[in-house]
């Protein structure tokens, strides 16, 4: 097992310096998701434009290195698409991570290259989709709300 | 990023009662710590990561403990001689494995001082232990409105099976609070005391904190009000000599894995009275007297406990380790990890950005930490490449979690086959994964 290969470069940079972090004091903490093994957490604030795209993706909680780079990243992966597209790519990502999709693909989706050494340790793997988990759960939401 | 491995922590030196303790060449009844170290194959172990090659540095003793050569040869040696079923068999190998059997039996008897063999249950570990007794003594005797003290520090093992013995008898649940110091204030025992009291249920040794309550001082209290006392033991007897008639607790549970025997196996500890006084648990094989189509009438003690095919390769093997541990002598055991302790507590609080949760003055070698900008989560997996092995995480205590505002913890618990040297590697390690990480 590598352990460079789990904590790479950029993941450390997205630990130490989380893109879109922000306090979210407006988002109510019944949208918190916690990975009950470790007491994880992350809380999600999604925008969406007036063309139905997404616009940004801000979140807030606090986790392991894996956990929180994985949550940064996905602020950054799924700005400008639309709701559909996010699930598509969610469900592709969390796939891949529980190794049953071809990690070449991450290859094609920036700084979530750094994750591929996640997929050998099943342990994390829940670190690394959590935030994930969250998103799922609100853009149904959102998808679900009247316009 | 890192470099090298297993260095000696610069600055080792500057500490005056840590150079004497680590140059000593201690030993415990008679045997050197190397001596000592050599009987245990796994902590031979090279843990190998991206072509380093670390010995294993075993440090989560409190989740369970490594097993010496002589537990190994005696499961080996059941197995490869005398597996049988044991009671009611007639031929050579039956009648060695019930005495393998009943001589641990004998044996963990002295190793507690228990008054007679027959208050000594086999059950597969001390959540089973403990839940033999809510589920036995507590439907038997608890009634609507009664209530069970416990303390904020249980382990989940302590605190479930009460919940769901309450919950089905209409019963609360009191807790005696845990200090910011990590230990339980008993003369708080008066206020929290309430007369609807039938059970007092404690842990002996803190699964995360270390504390070693004074159960001495808990069960003088309740048993002045006609009260029983069980205590968790699983963290105590594999550290503390222990004597049940001394301490007049009512029950004792504790596990093998956690004091050099195998998994699968544990002891439950009830005085004799209450223990007649009790139903059987489970049914089946062994528990019985004589059974009829529409009933049936139990066994003797402690088999009306002891349902279906015991694990007997692994009391052979808890025999083992209870013979090497009474070798060593509990009394040099504790002398030794109280020397370890302070160790590695003036150790541990040398590293800037560390915060230690307990600090119970009567404490075991069981450390619970965090540490700025890491999460144990990364501490532990950084500390797996340098061969340290520690546990992250909630340690089976939401509640002691929620109460220190944490979510998790990494743990550093040691036994007495670990030394002075190995809390140095842990220290090393924590300074480098904190460059590593911040």
């Amino acid at each position: 097992m590598a352990f460079e290969d789990l904590y790479q470069e950029i993941i450390l940079d997205h630990y130490r310096h989380p893109r879109n972090f922000a306090a979210l004091e407006e988002v109510s903490d019944e949208n918190i998701h916690e990975n009950p093994t470790c007491g994880d957490s992350v809380k999600l604030d999604v925008k969406l434009g007036a063309d139905g795209l997404i616009e940004s993706v801000r979140f807030n909680g606090r986790g392991c290195a894996i956990s929180v780079a994985s949550a940064s990243m996905m602020t950054e992966q799924l700005a400008g698409l639309s709701v559909k597209e996010a699930l598509a790519k969610i469900s592709s990502f969390i796939k891949i991570l529980r190794g049953k999709g071809d990690t070449a693909q991450l290859a094609e989706w920036g700084d979530l290259v750094a994750l591929e050494g996640v997929v050998k340790y099943p342990i994390r793997v829940k670190c690394a989709t959590l935030a994930w988990h969250a998103a799922i759960d609100l853009l149904v939401a959102k998808s679900s709300e009247p316009a | 990023m890192v470099k090298g491995s297993h260095a000696a922590p610069s600055g080792a030196s500057k500490v005056g009662y840590a150079a004497a303790f680590s140059a000593n060449g201690r030993s415990i009844g008679g045997r050197t710590i190397e001596q000592i170290r050599s009987d245990f194959p796994a902590l031979q172990r090279v843990i190998r990561h991206d072509g380093r090659e670390n010995r294993v540095v075993y440090l989560d003793n409190a989740a369970t403990t490594q097993k010496p050569q002589a537990v190994l040869d005696a499961m080996t040696d059941y197995y490869e001689r005398s597996n049988a079923n044991v009671h009611r068999a007639l031929y050579t190998m039956g009648e060695e494995s019930t005495a393998a059997f009943e001589a641990t039996r004998k044996k963990v008897m002295r190793f507690i001082n228990a008054a007679s063999e027959r208050e000594i249950v086999y059950t597969s570990g001390t959540t089973a232990a403990i839940n033999l007794v809510a589920y036995s003594w507590g439907r038997t005797f608890l009634k609507q409105g009664d209530e069970i003290l416990l303390t904020e520090m249980e382990h989940h093992s302590n605190l479930i099976p009460w919940q769901l013995v309450a919950k089905e008898r209409g019963c609360t649940l009191r807790f005696l609070p845990v200090e910011e110091d990590g230990t339980v204030d008993l003369d708080r025992l008066p206020a929290v005391w309430s007369e609807r009291i039938r059970l007092v249920a404690i842990a002996h040794m803190s699964n995360v904190l270390g504390t070693i309550n004074d159960v001495r001082r808990v069960i003088e209290f309740a048993h002045a009000r006609g009260v029983p006392v069980l205590l968790d033991g699983a963290q105590s007897v594999p550290h503390l000599p222990i004597d049940v008639q001394a301490l007049d607790c009512d029950f004792l549970a504790f596990s093998g894995h956690k004091m050099c025997g195998p998994t699968g196996i544990g002891i439950l500890y009830a005085k004799e009275r209450i223990l007649e006084e009790m139903p059987p648990f489970l049914g089946g094989g062994e528990m019985i007297e004589a059974v009829w189509l529409d009933h049936a009438t139990w066994n003797d003690l402690p088999y009306k406990f002891e349902a279906g095919t015991p694990p007997i390769a692994e009391s052979v093997g808890l025999g083992a380790a209870v013979d090497y541990l009474s070798s060593l002598t509990m009394e040099g055991v504790q002398a030794y990890e109280q020397e370890l302790t302070r160790y590695a507590l003036e150790r541990l609080d040398a590293v800037a950005g560390l915060t230690l949760y307990g600090r119970a003055a009567a404490r075991g070698a069981v450390f619970s930490f965090n540490i700025a900008g890491v999460h144990p989560h990364d501490l532990a997996q950084f500390l797996d490449r340098e061969g340290v092995c520690v546990r992250s995480g909630h340690h089976c205590a939401h509640p002691l979690m929620r109460k220190l505002d944490v979510a998790a913890t990494a743990r550093a618990s040691f036994s007495f086959y670990n030394t002075a040297e190995e809390v140095d590697l842990l220290v090393g390690a924590l300074r480098k994964a904190k460059e590593f990480f911040i």
